[in-house]
């Protein structure tokens, strides 16, 4: 290739431009590239006793992960939540946007309740339903008058955590859906009535295949969000919870060794883990995609 | 059935099933608040279950928590955490988002190739080297380490840039005609006409911010450096069989976002569903 000489405007261009970029550029390699390659120079070491410096281990710390029971139940826990989470999370949230998408009164008063959750911290979220959920003194319980352990009973709990998931989530799926509602345009509908074909038609005829786009944008970013759920996690279930190793996901685990363990090159070695897993599910989604998502 | 009954029993339907839904929405928050204001023996009575408060409603509990908890101070801890974070993120962001939105410039698009993969890597990669070079700068318990991870913004960048983008390309012509230089253009001109988007990451900024846990609850163990998030988990940890006094917690630390969201509701859709980040 040619090389060609820069006008100096062009230059000038160039300078503003690198100038512009720097600040981010640096903060990027700082922040996220460089933790990237220690993350993994990490996941080879043993973390020295008392701040004495890594001791590198080669390979120890995978072998141990891999062999712990722990990671995989962390790792199947972490699917069984995604499992619930995305799924009623993408499908209720999609049915509300469809209802709040029509000439409807009183839409924005539901809207608004929809999407407080999303606003609220987790913390704080997570606090009110394990009281929601207590077995002795909660609301659940005495008002049904069970008598259910909704987040001690392992076979239980990871859908009772699972459910605060969903909760959480609607207003947010059903924001992105209505926007996405929005753009399809109105003359299919008009079209499809003429026609004589029912909601429930134009439905799976018309709103499922044109906006499925939008679907596959929710559902792969809330699979990525669930896989690598935490504070609700963290909040519900405490260190002496009965069902922890058969709930907790596979960043609370990383928590638990990095910070509360402080076994940096464990947490560090899940953590790969993690990420290896992740990036086979995006791979996995990027493939279906194509044979998924209706293009126009 | 004619047209107009099936309309109409369908709208019927249709108002149940919001309805019931916005009930169970609510519940959480219904309950939240009258546990809140009950006395503990009410709050833990189960015969007879108490929906309501029995001896008054204790709004005083409030009071209690907002001192025995120091509720100022977590949430001026907050406060300044999102203040600096949406700051940075903005300023960051709009630069680099004009330059790779509006200027050609030799590694253009390998730089901005670094932007889009920072996107699909999983943060909880670059947590412990955070958190090392926090605590090697001496920054654990400040503001400063609070703020660290977000300077800066790829998802932000990448928002803006396509803010940027959008905008007419003549309006830079014709600026350039009267000898403004990149700079001044960008400040007079440019950067103006971005605003929504700006409005859009700002939001996302500090929602994000206000909702994390773990960052803060790895650099500000002492409680009086903490945030709201990292606060509530640290008085579940030590009072959790105080029920009103934990709900009349959560309320304070839900209620500020709350209030902002009702009065910015339309700025904090519109920028949910433009940005549709991951939250």
């Amino acid at each position: 290739m040619q090389k060609q000489k820069m006008t100096a405007r062009a230059k000038e261009e160039a300078r503003w431009g690198w100038l512009f970029i720097l600040p981010t550029m640096l903060g990027l390699i700082v922040l996220n590239f460089y933790p990237v390659f220690n993350t993994i120079y990490q996941s080879f070491c043993k973390t020295g006793d008392f701040g004495k410096g890594n001791q590198f281990v080669g390979l120890a710390n995978y072998k141990s992960v891999l062999a712990a029971g722990e990671t995989w139940q962390s790792l199947f826990n972490t699917i069984k939540y995604a499992i619930i989470e995305v799924p009623f999370g993408v499908v209720i949230a999609l049915v509300l946007a469809v209802f709040l998408n029509q000439k409807l009164k009183g839409t924005t008063v539901y809207r608004t309740i929809f999407f407080l959750p999303m606003v609220c911290a987790p913390a704080a979220v997570a606090m009110v339903w394990k009281w929601l959920y207590n077995q002795q003194f909660g609301l659940f319980n005495n008002v049904f008058h069970t008598n259910i352990a909704w987040i001690s009973d392992p076979k239980i709990a990871w859908i009772s955590v699972g459910v605060i998931g969903v909760w959480s989530v609607i207003g947010y799926n059903m924001v992105l859906f209505i926007s996405g509602l929005q753009e399809i345009p109105g003359d299919y509908y008009e079209a499809a009535s003429i026609d004589g074909a029912t909601g429930i038609n134009q439905f799976f005829n018309i709103t499922v295949p044109l906006l499925s786009p939008t679907t596959f944008f929710i559902v792969q970013t809330r699979l990525i969000g669930a896989l690598t759920v935490f504070d609700l996690m963290f909040m519900v279930m405490d260190k002496t919870n009965v069902a922890l190793e058969k709930v907790q996901s596979i960043v609370y685990l990383f928590y638990t060794y990095a910070f509360t363990n402080g076994n940096k090159g464990y947490g560090a070695t899940i953590v790969i883990v993690l990420v290896a897993f992740i990036m086979i599910v995006t791979f996995i989604m990027q493939k279906a995609e194509k044979t998924l998502v209706y293009h126009n | 059935m004619d047209i107009q009954t099936r309309d109409r029993l369908n709208k019927v339907i249709m108002y149940v099933i919001l309805t019931i839904m916005a009930f169970i929405m609510l519940v959480p928050f219904v309950w939240m608040i009258l546990t809140a204001v009950k006395t503990n023996q009410e709050a833990i009575s189960v015969a007879p279950f108490y929906i309501f408060p029995q001896s008054g409603w204790h709004w005083e509990n409030f009071a209690t928590v907002w001192k025995s908890y120091n509720f100022l101070i977590l949430y001026k801890n907050t406060l300044l955490m999102i203040f600096f974070r949406v700051v940075c993120a903005c300023l960051t962001a709009t630069m680099a988002g004009y330059a790779f939105g509006r200027l050609h410039f030799p590694g253009k698009n390998l730089m901005f190739s670094l932007v889009l993969i920072q996107m699909m890597i999983p943060s909880q990669i670059f947590i412990i080297p955070q958190y090392l070079m926090v605590s090697k700068l001496g920054l654990l318990n400040t503001t400063a380490g609070l703020v660290f991870p977000g300077i800066v913004t790829a998802f932000g960048t990448y928002l803006l840039k396509t803010g940027y983008e959008g905008l007419p390309m003549d309006l830079e012509e014709a600026a350039g005609l009267d000898g403004c230089n990149i700079g001044q253009k960008f400040l007079k001109i440019m950067m103006p006409l971005t605003r929504s988007s700006m409005v859009s990451l700002g939001i996302f900024t500090a929602l994000f911010a206000f909702k994390d846990l773990m960052w803060p609850m790895i650099v500000c163990t002492n409680s009086a450096t903490t945030t709201l998030s990292a606060g509530l988990a640290k008085m579940q940890g030590q009072y959790g069989s105080d029920y009103p006094a934990m709900m009349a917690s959560a309320v304070l630390a839900v209620i500020p976002m709350i209030v902002i969201y009702m009065v910015f509701q339309k700025q904090f859709v519109e920028g949910i569903a433009t940005s549709g980040g991951k939250l």
